[in-house]
């Protein structure tokens, strides 16, 4: 599902932040990418996305070249990728319902599926009876989970979490990891950026570890 | 951090889902609806636009001071290129009037003596095609050349008086065409007394050099002041585009084209450029109707027919959509050089 063939990555400012990593993830797999403050996770998620172009190597996506892919085809690629963010990156003015329907109206669907789809999303991620909240007015785990909803409402094949758990309480941290092995049982590739050794141990999963731009375990 | 979401919400709900999205109102619907086919798209599409469209007003409505001065300096420069524009047309309509006023002058032979000029002159006065002759003598002439000139002291020394006796004629006013001036002009050229009857368009010709060159100086001026507005325009949406730079960011990181970006800006643009043409039309059209007694006064002073000209329909109709168009061109190169270089962090 997911290949990293030797990608370096190589920021002008601050030198080589990733070295020569390579790993392969398999459909409906769940992962984590651990590693010390600026070993390059971010880094390494922001590749995934396109937000950076890799320096050396080559990243395939379902097979597909990310790193040749053409300016105007990212926005495509990413709709395959549901990214979550440890600020959310939700937009305040506007309700949690308008939130989660950003994907689906960029995409074109039409008002009833937009509907259907969202409200279907916001059940399984439990803010069911939110929808006309503003993200402010939510605590910390929900807005995480409007994040998250926003992420798989339109089914994206791989869901990708920068620090998902980040700002929350260890029992919120639990709720959130739940609702990923959902989706990672439903045959969804799940990548999770994390330094929180207790859950990642508690959870015994597959780790990719990063220490100063290189794979130290995978 | 917004403090009063419900207040901002009404402003900005561009990439906002439409409306009709909201959960409440299609709940009826859902059963009948499989699946979202061809057509929920097309409409989907459809929607985006007309959501689009008015959201781009909203937000304009929405920030009223910063909106009415941008609209305001566009409009202004408008207006001078259209004023100019219009000031141009009603010279061309003058010129085509004084046209019909032209002026045929006679310079007699040397030895043509006064008392032959002045039978002349009779028989000049005579032709139905004539409406008026005078007769200018050596010695006015002399006279007229002297004050006028710059030469007088030097004529004084001359001992002869080297000017000819002068006829001018003034055609009737229904001769407006040329070559029937020029076959009376050809007419009195067969006189034996004349030496040269010369058809006197050439302050004609300087006029409409006149207005040539005022209208080149248009043509500049239009460009100058078009690019100005493409400018103005430009700036008033990359500051839009600044405000919302997290916005536009978010929907990038969420698989949106720059085209789906684009178009609520592109709308704003072209609002923009629709409302200061309309607000240009008013303060050209006003600024005539003060004008216009004046002028019209003036006119009448001259026995003249001439009155000032306003916008046409379809000149109004061209004002409207030009200023648009300019605000989308305005726009859209902001829009194409920014977007490229607002990557996610
Ligand atoms: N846009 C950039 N330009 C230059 N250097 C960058 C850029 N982004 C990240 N870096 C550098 O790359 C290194 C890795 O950063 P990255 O954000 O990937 O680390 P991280 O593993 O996510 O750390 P953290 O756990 O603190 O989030 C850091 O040294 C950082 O300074
Ligand atoms: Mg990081």
């Amino acid at each position: 599902m997911l290949k990293f063939e030797n990608v370096s990555k190589r920021y002008l400012e601050t030198g080589e932040v990733l070295r020569d990593v390579s790993f392969h993830l398999r459909r409906g797999e769940l992962a984590f990418l651990t590693g010390h403050s600026g070993a390059g996770k971010s880094t390494l998620l922001k590749l995934i996305g396109v937000m950076e172009r890799c320096s050396k190597g080559q990243i395939f996506l379902d097979g597909e070249n990310l790193s040749h892919a053409k300016e105007k085809h990212i926005p495509y690629l990413r709709r395959k990728m549901g990214f979550i963010y440890q600020d959310y990156k939700l937009l305040q003015d506007r309700t949690v319902f308008d939130n989660v329907a950003l994907p689906l109206v960029i995409a074109g669907y039409g008002h009833h599926e937009i509907t259907r789809k969202v409200r279907a999303v916001l059940d399984k991620v439990g803010l069911t009876g939110k929808e006309k909240k503003f993200p402010l007015a939510l605590s910390g785990g929900e807005q995480q989970r409007v994040g998250i909803a926003r992420a798989v409402v339109n089914k994206p094949p791989i869901i990708i979490a920068d620090e998902p758990t980040g700002n929350l309480d260890p029992e919120l941290s639990a709720e959130i990891m739940r609702l990923f092995e959902n989706y990672q049982q439903v045959g969804v590739t799940v990548l999770i950026a994390s330094h929180d050794i207790t859950l990642i141990t508690k959870m015994n999963r597959r780790v990719l570890k990063l220490d100063h731009g290189q794979l130290v375990a995978s | 951090m917004n403090k009063n979401p419900n207040k901002r919400r009404q402003q900005t709900r561009d990439i906002k889902t439409p409306k009709y999205a909201k959960p409440a109102k299609s709940e009826n619907r859902q059963n009948s609806e499989a699946g979202g086919g061809v057509a929920d798209k097309l409409n989907a599409w459809r929607d985006l636009h007309a959501h689009a469209l008015f959201s781009s007003l909203g937000r304009l409505v929405a920030s009223p001071f910063s909106s009415v001065m941008t609209i305001a300096v566009l409009a202004i420069a408008i207006s001078l290129a259209s004023g100019f524009y219009l000031v141009l047309v009603n010279f061309q309509q003058l010129t085509n009037h004084l046209e019909t006023s032209t002026q045929i002058s006679l310079f007699l032979k040397e030895e043509v003596s006064d008392i032959r000029a002045s039978k002349l002159l009779e028989s000049i006065k005579n032709n139905p095609k004539v409406q008026q002759a005078t007769l200018i003598s050596k010695e006015q002439a002399l006279e007229e050349f002297k004050t006028y000139s710059g030469f007088g002291s030097a004529v004084s020394a001359l001992k002869t008086n080297p000017l000819p006796i002068v006829i001018q004629v003034l055609p009737k006013n229904s001769l407006t065409d040329k070559n029937e001036l020029e076959a009376l002009q050809h007419e009195f050229q067969q006189n034996e007394g004349v030496d040269q009857a010369q058809l006197d368009m050439q302050w004609l010709a300087r006029l409409q050099s006149i207005i040539a060159v005022g209208e080149r100086a248009a043509g500049l001026l239009n460009l100058m002041l078009g690019l100005a507005v493409v400018f103005i325009t430009a700036n008033t949406i990359r500051l839009e585009l600044h405000s919302r730079r997290e916005e536009v960011i978010i929907a990038k990181l969420v698989g949106a084209t720059h085209a789906f970006i684009r178009r609520p800006f592109l709308y704003a643009g072209a609002w923009i450029g629709f409302i200061s043409g309309i607000v240009a039309w008013f303060i050209v059209t006003v600024m005539m109707l003060i004008l216009r007694s004046p002028v019209e006064t003036l006119s009448s002073l001259y026995g003249g027919h001439f009155h000032l000209l306003f916008f046409g329909f379809v000149e109004t109709i061209k004002l409207i959509a030009l200023s648009t168009a300019l605000g989308v061109i305005g726009s859209w190169a902001v829009l194409v050089y920014q977007l490229q270089r607002t990557k996610p962090e």
